[in-house]
């Protein structure tokens, strides 16, 4: 067997346990579902009141903009957590089930590890994001007709690889802190999702806020996403958001494999990986 | 590199720190201890022993010997602070991964997703080890029927199952892939008497049809006494004695005119280390002890 069918067949092996996780924790999922459906309404009815929210008459055209603009981030955030924890959570899993010492001692590389945590994490937050979008579409008459779904679809990818960096950096937490490390990794999004953009536009940040948003890869695909698919701009025009994009999931992904590394190394001097959390 | 010596170790030390914390070099010994107890604790002490290819080494221990260490620093989930460990001549700080595609490691607690099947907690393991998953699972199947699991129950979450049939899955899991060095650590506490039987004969087979060395640790002394070629004896992480089963019963004294048990070899062996000045704990046997160096 050549070394890149072994390769794939242990990348596989994350992705096959994961879904097999995920079908076993069916009544989890469902209410994760209806959690995440629920909170996306919510949101997104918040642009359909922005009119008697403010008192000020808007258009139909200014009020679906609103909407668009909270689903888009809504849906975009869902899916960059999505991916963020299912990678960060990478380690968390383990220890959650105890299972840790034996992958760790499995004939693995830590970047396969990582690869096939990275395409579970991408296939279930597109299935759970498409999810989403399907029942929140029936509740508004969402206007896409301009929407450049291909140049959005450019962005979310260039977007994806920066989270699963950072997801990566965000995992080594529950290496290091077995009893509450899994829950550290929420500091991380959380600062992530107060910069970005999501749900309002960074111009009302405060500068130093703004300076920070610079350098949030959300920030990049939450703009090139709504350029995409409000405004219909054209892939040469979305490229602006993806440079940015590549260039900080080129830093970010190195620098969390290196970093992973190290913690594990210190696990394993320390007799950290023994203990579940 | 010699393909007659599974597994070697020389010198090897295991020092954890309470915290974390670590003493530095310019620090005094007595800043390691603390009034809340000792701040390091001595897992491995210089622990140095050489098993042969296709060989059953057993380590007896009392809890916190150091026993479950000593599997985690030759499965390479433990760095050593000193000495080395080769496994069919791989060092396991140079050569981690080749180390890993020759060992597999049951642990007394079966390290298994209770969630999934055992079918699917067997195929995952199969495609980590490369295998090819539609042989895995048949090869699967017949070594948890030969373990007393029917093909019935292979596709119920474990957690349907009880304590013994999910150790004897996670046996069978580490069965799969066929090392060539099998870390047994207590395998068989918590299962009945049958099953330890059918456990037994599993390791037994594995050595003679696929020449597996085997390391195993146990609190079980007929075990130890029923399946190991040698018995090392683990107290306070230094290896007292390491022997045949005959010879360490030889080296104790017959008591009450019959050949002591291993238990009391067990007993005596440990009894001695511990009377020497380490621990308060009366030589329940009162036997004179003879050499136990290795």
């Amino acid at each position: 067997m050549s070394a890149i069918n072994r390769e794939l067949r242990v990348t596989y092996a994350f992705v096959e346990r994961n879904f097999n996780l995920v079908k076993r924790y069916w009544g989890w999922e469902v209410v994760w579902l209806c959690y995440s459906i629920v909170n996306a309404l919510s949101i997104t009815f918040i642009g359909k009141a922005s009119g008697s929210i403010t008192g000020q008459p808007m258009t139909q055209r200014q009020t679906d903009e609103v909407i668009l603009f909270l689903l888009l981030g809504t849906l975009v955030w869902h899916y960059l957590a999505v991916v963020f924890d299912c990678v960060s959570e990478m380690i968390a899993w383990e220890r959650w089930e105890g299972t840790i010492e034996y992958t760790f001692m499995a004939p693995v590389s830590r970047f396969t590890h990582m690869i096939g945590s990275t395409v579970f994490s991408l296939v279930y937050g597109l299935l759970h994001t498409g999810i989403i979008l399907l029942v929140v579409a029936l509740f508004f008459d969402l206007d896409l007709s301009r929407a450049n779904l291909a140049g959005a679809t450019m962005v979310l990818m260039a977007g994806s690889a920066s989270f699963v960096g950072l997801g990566i950096m965000a995992s080594v937490m529950p290496l290091l802190f077995p009893e509450r490390g899994a829950q550290m990794t929420h500091v991380v999004k959380a600062s992530v999702l107060l910069v970005s953009g999501v749900y309002y536009p960074i111009s009302v940040l405060p500068e130093w806020m703004q300076s920070v948003a610079a350098i949030s890869p959300a920030t990049y695909v939450l703009q090139g996403v709504r350029s995409a698919l409000i405004e219909g701009a054209r892939s040469g025009h979305l490229l602006g958001f993806v440079w940015p994009l590549i260039i900080i999931g080129a830093v970010t992904v190195p620098v969390g494999v290196l970093v992973f590394r190290a913690c594990e190394r210190y696990a394993k001097r320390t007799g950290k990986l023994k203990r579940n959390g | 590199m010699n393909q007659h010596i599974a597994l070697s170790m020389h010198g090897v030390t295991k020092v954890f720190h309470k915290n974390g914390r670590r003493s530095w070099p310019w620090q005094s010994k007595a800043a390691g201890s603390t009034p809340d107890g000792p701040q390091e604790i001595t897992a491995i002490d210089s622990a140095s022993l050489v098993v042969k290819r296709g060989e059953i080494l057993g380590v007896l221990g009392a809890n916190g010997s150091g026993k479950s260490t000593l599997i985690r620093l030759i499965s390479t989930l433990l760095i050593p602070d000193g000495g080395t460990i080769e496994v069919f001549g791989h060092d396991s700080l140079k050569d981690e991964m080749a180390i890993k595609r020759l060992i597999n490691r049951v642990s007394v607690d079966a390290a298994l997703f209770k969630k999934l099947s055992a079918l699917e907690n067997l195929s995952y393991a199969a495609r980590l080890y490369g295998l090819n998953p539609r042989r895995a699972q048949e090869k699967a199947i017949a070594i948890l029927k030969q373990l007393g699991i029917e093909p019935d129950r292979v596709r119920s979450p474990l957690e349907d199952m009880s304590r013994g049939m999910q150790q004897k899955v996670a046996i069978a899991r580490a069965l799969l892939t066929t090392p060539i060095l099998l870390l047994l650590d207590e395998p068989t506490t918590g299962l009945d008497p049958r099953s330890k039987r059918e456990v037994q004969g599993f390791v037994l087979r594995m050595r003679e049809t696929h020449d597996t060395t085997v390391l195993l640790t146990t609190h079980d002394m007929d075990e130890a006494d029923r399946l190991c070629d040698r018995i090392a004896i683990l107290s306070d992480g230094k290896i007292v004695a390491l022997d045949t089963p005959d010879g360490l019963k030889g080296i104790v004294e017959r008591t009450n005119g019959h050949e002591p048990t291993m238990e009391e070899v067990f007993m005596t062996l440990t009894g001695k280390r511990l009377v020497n000045g380490e621990e308060d704990v009366e030589d329940t046997q009162g036997m004179s002890v003879g050499s136990t160096t290795p």
